[in-house]
């Protein structure tokens, strides 16, 4: 019988504020424990909560990008339980009136289109960190993460396989990227997702009793999570034993989940409306102004692309994976003029998804830290279109930018770069080769269209690969037809 | 200069009549003398308090200074005070030095004032009579087998017996009129949100407010100004205009409507205390003023949602006494459950613990509808009958409480008796009103009896001002207990 997994995902978006949620202490990682806790943060006697507006404003814009509903007036709830580092005892986060309630995600699996449903997306508080290495015999807290805010966003569970999860994920992670909300860095906690994953036989319409796997910080392991769980779940029911509702840790170094714990002591948080903190009122005019300040978003420009650029899909997506790269291709075409844009464009993308992302992924640097800028790289691609330049001889001009040269023509006057593209030149080069290749004369006469290239290959050599190739193709084919 | 009142003590210190040294040096003595029968306070700290009366003799000597310059006052032991101990009467905090002011003690330093020590009070605020703090009971100077109420017991009696001019409180559910009433001084709660809470020890968030306790409503006017200021820490804080309360207390009573709600005068209440309000509220007709029946039909639920509300979001407030921080962490423990537990076992006080209880009980998961969400709404419509009634009236009176001072002991064992001493408080609070206290007589054991004021949100002036009045026609606010002063 065949079987069918659902996965609902969870994730804690660590928002780019300069200060906390509920203070006014640093949010900057790498200081010296506690060296970012304030009173606040200490949950000193006495102190109160205020909200950071920074906070609701990233908030709003993840709504307004994934065409959610914003609720204009959502209310702050306390979840209580006691842990050494949740200071107060208490997270406030938001229960019954979250900031965000639906919205939808898009992205592709294998070419296809999916879109996912978001249920909801509310503001908390993360908790601080438990050290429990550095002492002997006792723990550590430090409180600088505690207070740091975040955007839980919570999707249906509506993923049917471990591939789905993940490049829903990636999207997500792609896109508060984009809008500005989370630096994603993974490794630093920026971006965890908690994966709810159920199995059910396939035609069922009641969904299997589900297990949640907690705090996975990359996608590599999200992805063997969801895969070790799900055929761990199958294995189970197949033995006749029922699924708990269940709490689980993934183990990298295993690549098993383990049970953290079940229903039955599951914490009951006791939550209510946190009486420190007013009802979160948005009027209309922040909805406004936040709604145009934002970016054009990453499905819109990849419409557009592939419409008016004639691009295609497997181009585009990497040209919308990050809106450094979006804006850095866009600034690359404003250069050329409405004939050329077309096989610009083409070419940009060739050489962005190519050449430049190689180099830059060599560098560890992003399309903002680029050596080449838009401009430069117009230039390159203007002296392609032109014929000036081959795409070997591009190359080796692209090699010479990226070490810090920055003009183009000058590049290819001083290192005699320039396309050979005069047919008489040509001419005398090709009969030279035809002269001295007689096999392969014979070879391409008799039908071998392999022994073409070979004799393009030695003119290119003769010329070191300064000739046009189409040109040197043509002249060939003329001369031996 | 120890018996006069902060408006004579401030123009006296300006006259240069003594120094702020000389006036706090004589408090320090007779407070620390008393307060061995007393127990008003929990913590002297002379040297900070001295250095604050010589920095105030600095300013007096500019033009700078303000009616509070160089006065000593006493603060609950519920705001955090920089450098001092702040106890909030409770063992887990008993050696818990504040490393931060509470807003309000920061205005209290900008105004010049003199912090004259931290008074004694209800563990964590919650008690009526000031028998469950750490630090032992307060005794009530008109008689000291009696309780002084609470919880700001300590703050009322330091006042009544003399030991400072004036003192804060907090009331959650009338932690400032109650032992106002009971020791025969006058203390207001305002409005909420117009005192911020920021560096007050949370027991029930929603209802709690700071506000002044003294021997005279004028007293409390000055007092008010100084604690009455917009705080951007606080986000129940609101954004008012600045009132000059003490400019505004000699208005006529002619034509003053005062609202007698029903529900506050039945024969619950103690004879001596009827006597007293309702003559009380003859000298009142007699300035002019009119008598209104008004009803408060849901006042009478008001203690049962009240002891809904106020041990929810204390279960919640008191979560960060985990002994993991700062403050009492038990000595012995097995593990990190065993050390949560012995510390709260071992660090609060029997009465909190009940409130935890409850609390924690009523937010339960399958509880909070049929507990938190109907006390809500209960919440919703005693608002809705102030609402209403403040419709025919300017002013409420009552009785602050249905009996005066009762033993120590008494009600120890019977937390709802304790409880419903509350009775005619705990509506403000849950409607977020002013009101405020003020002595109108004495019993037949000559025991202090309080009169009650509800004023309309933001309207602290038209109460204070009807309290001034009274106070002019009248000497309750000057008796002195048989201990003034000894």
């Amino acid at each position: 019988m065949e079987w069918e997994i659902v996965i609902g995902i969870e994730t804690h978006v660590q928002l780019s504020t300069e200060s906390k949620i509920f203070s006014g202490a640093s949010t900057d990682v790498g200081a010296p424990p506690n060296a970012h806790a304030c009173e606040v943060d200490l949950a000193l006697p006495g102190v109160l909560p205020v909200l950071n507006k920074d906070a609701v404003g990233k908030a709003i814009r993840f709504g307004v990008a994934t065409q959610a509903t914003i609720n204009q007036r959502s209310i702050f709830a306390r979840k209580n339980y006691f842990y050494p580092d949740l200071p107060k005892g208490y997270q406030i986060s938001q229960m019954e009136i979250p900031i965000v309630e639906g919205g939808k995600l898009k992205f592709h699996v294998n070419k296809t289109e999916r879109t996912v449903n978001l249920t909801r997306a509310h503001l908390e508080e993360d908790a601080g960190k438990s050290l429990h290495e550095d002492f002997i015999g006792m723990s550590g807290i430090d409180l600088n993460r505690a207070g740091t805010p975040l955007l839980e966003i919570v999707s249906e569970p509506e993923m049917r396989s471990s591939n789905e999860a993940v490049e829903y994920a990636k999207t997500l992670h792609a896109l508060v990227r984009w809008i500005g909300i989370c630096e994603g860095n993974m490794q630093e906690g920026n971006f965890r997702c908690d994966a709810n994953v159920s199995v059910r036989r396939k035609g069922d319409e009641k969904l299997g009793t589900r297990r949640e796997i907690k705090n996975l910080n990359s996608f590599k392991f999200l992805q063997q999570a969801i895969e070790y769980e799900a055929s761990w779940q199958m294995e189970q029911i197949e033995d006749g034993l029922a699924i708990v509702q269940a709490t689980v840790l993934f183990d990298p170094d295993s690549g098993e989940t383990r049970l953290m714990r079940t229903k039955e002591d599951a914490h009951d948080y006791r939550y209510f409306p946190d009486p420190d903190l007013l009802p979160l009122v948005i009027d209309d005019e922040w909805l406004i102004r936040t709604r145009a300040s934002l970016p054009e978003l990453p499905e819109s420009k990849a419409k557009r692309y592939q419409s008016e650029l004639e691009l295609n899909g497997p181009d585009v997506a990497s040209l919308v994976s990050s809106l450094e790269a979006a804006t850095y291709f866009e600034a690359t075409l404003d250069q050329f003029d409405q004939k050329t844009i077309k096989p610009a464009a083409k070419l940009i993308a060739n050489w962005m998804n190519g050449e430049l992302t190689a180099s830059l992924n060599r560098a560890q640097k992003d399309f903002t830290q680029c050596p080449i800028n838009a401009e430069t790289l117009s230039n390159l691609i203007k002296r392609i279109l032109d014929n000036t330049l081959s795409t070997k001889l591009a190359r080796l001009v692209f090699e010479e930018l990226w070490s810090g040269n920055s003009s183009v023509d000058d590049i290819i006057t001083e290192k005699g770069f320039k396309q050979m593209s005069d047919t008489g030149e040509i001419e005398a080069y090709v009969s030279q080769v035809i002269k001295e290749n007689s096999q392969q004369v014979a070879d391409f006469k008799a039908g071998k269209e392999k022994a073409l290239n070979s004799l393009v290959g030695q003119v290119m050599k003769l010329t070191k690969g300064k000739a046009n190739p189409t040109q040197v193709n043509d002249i060939l084919k003329t001369k031996l037809s | 200069m120890l018996d006069k009142t902060v408006k004579e003590l401030g123009d006296a210190l300006q006259r240069k009549e003594f120094s702020s040294v000389e006036l706090t040096r004589a408090f320090l003595d007779r407070s620390k003398t008393l307060n061995n029968e007393v127990n008003a306070f929990i913590t002297f700290d002379e040297e900070q308090t001295l250095a604050q009366a010589k920095k105030a003799d600095k300013i007096l000597s500019t033009d700078n200074a303000t009616a509070l310059t160089g006065i000593p006052i006493a603060h609950k032991d519920i705001w955090c005070a920089k450098n001092w101990i702040t106890t909030c009467g409770s063992r887990m905090l008993e050696n818990f030095r504040s490393p931060y002011d509470a807003h309000i003690i920061k205005r209290f330093n900008e105004y010049g004032a003199v912090t004259l020590g931290k008074t004694n009070m209800d563990e964590f605020a919650m008690g009526s009579s000031n028998e469950t703090s750490w630090f032992g009971n307060v005794k009530n100077p008109w008689d000291l087998n009696r309780v002084p109420g609470g919880s700001s017991g300590g703050s009322a009696a330091a006042v009544s017996a003399g030991m400072a001019p004036a003192s804060t409180g907090t009331d959650t559910g009338g932690s400032i009129r109650q032992p106002a009433a009971l020791c025969g001084i006058s203390g207001l709660k305002p409005t909420y949100g117009l005192v911020s809470r920021y560096g007050m020890i949370a027991f029930a968030s929603s209802l709690d407010q700071g506000g002044p306790m003294a021997k005279s409503a004028e007293d409390l006017a000055i007092l008010l100004e100084a604690m009455v200021s917009f705080d951007a820490k606080d986000s129940t804080s609101l954004e008012k205009p600045t009132v000059n309360y003490s400019g505004g207390i000699n208005r006529s009573m002619n034509g003053l409507r005062i609202g007698i709600p029903k529900e506050y005068f039945s024969d619950q209440t103690a004879p001596d205390v009827q006597k007293g309000v309702a003559e009380a509220l003859k000298e009142y007709e007699k300035m002019g003023a009119t008598l209104v029946d008004i009803s408060l039909p849901t006042s009478p639920l008001s203690v049962a949602a009240y002891y809904v509300i106020a041990p929810a979001e204390a279960s919640s407030n008191l979560s960060r006494f985990d002994g993991v921080r700062y403050g009492y962490r038990a000595p012995k423990y097995s593990d990190l459950n065993d050390m949560y537990a012995k510390t709260r076992a071992q660090g609060f006080g029997a009465e909190v613990k009940r409130r935890i209880l409850i609390g924690t009980y009523v937010l339960s998961h399958g509880y909070y509808d049929a507990y938190y969400l109907k006390a809500q709404k209960v919440r919703r419509l005693i608002s809705q009958d102030f609402a209403h009634a403040f419709k025919t009236c300017d002013v409420i009176m009552s009785p602050t409480t249905p009996s005066t001072a009762f033993q120590i002991g008494e009600k120890a064992s019977d937390p709802v008796q304790m409880y419903l001493s509350d009775t005619f408080t705990i509506a403000a609070n849950l409607a977020g009103l002013p009101a405020m206290s003020i002595p109108c007589g004495l019993d037949q054991n000559q025991l202090p009896i309080g009169l009650q004021l509800i004023g309309n949100y933001f309207d602290e002036a038209q109460m204070i001002a009807a309290a001034h009045q009274y106070q002019c026609v009248t000497d309750w606010h000057l008796k002195k207990p048989p201990l003034y002063g000894v």
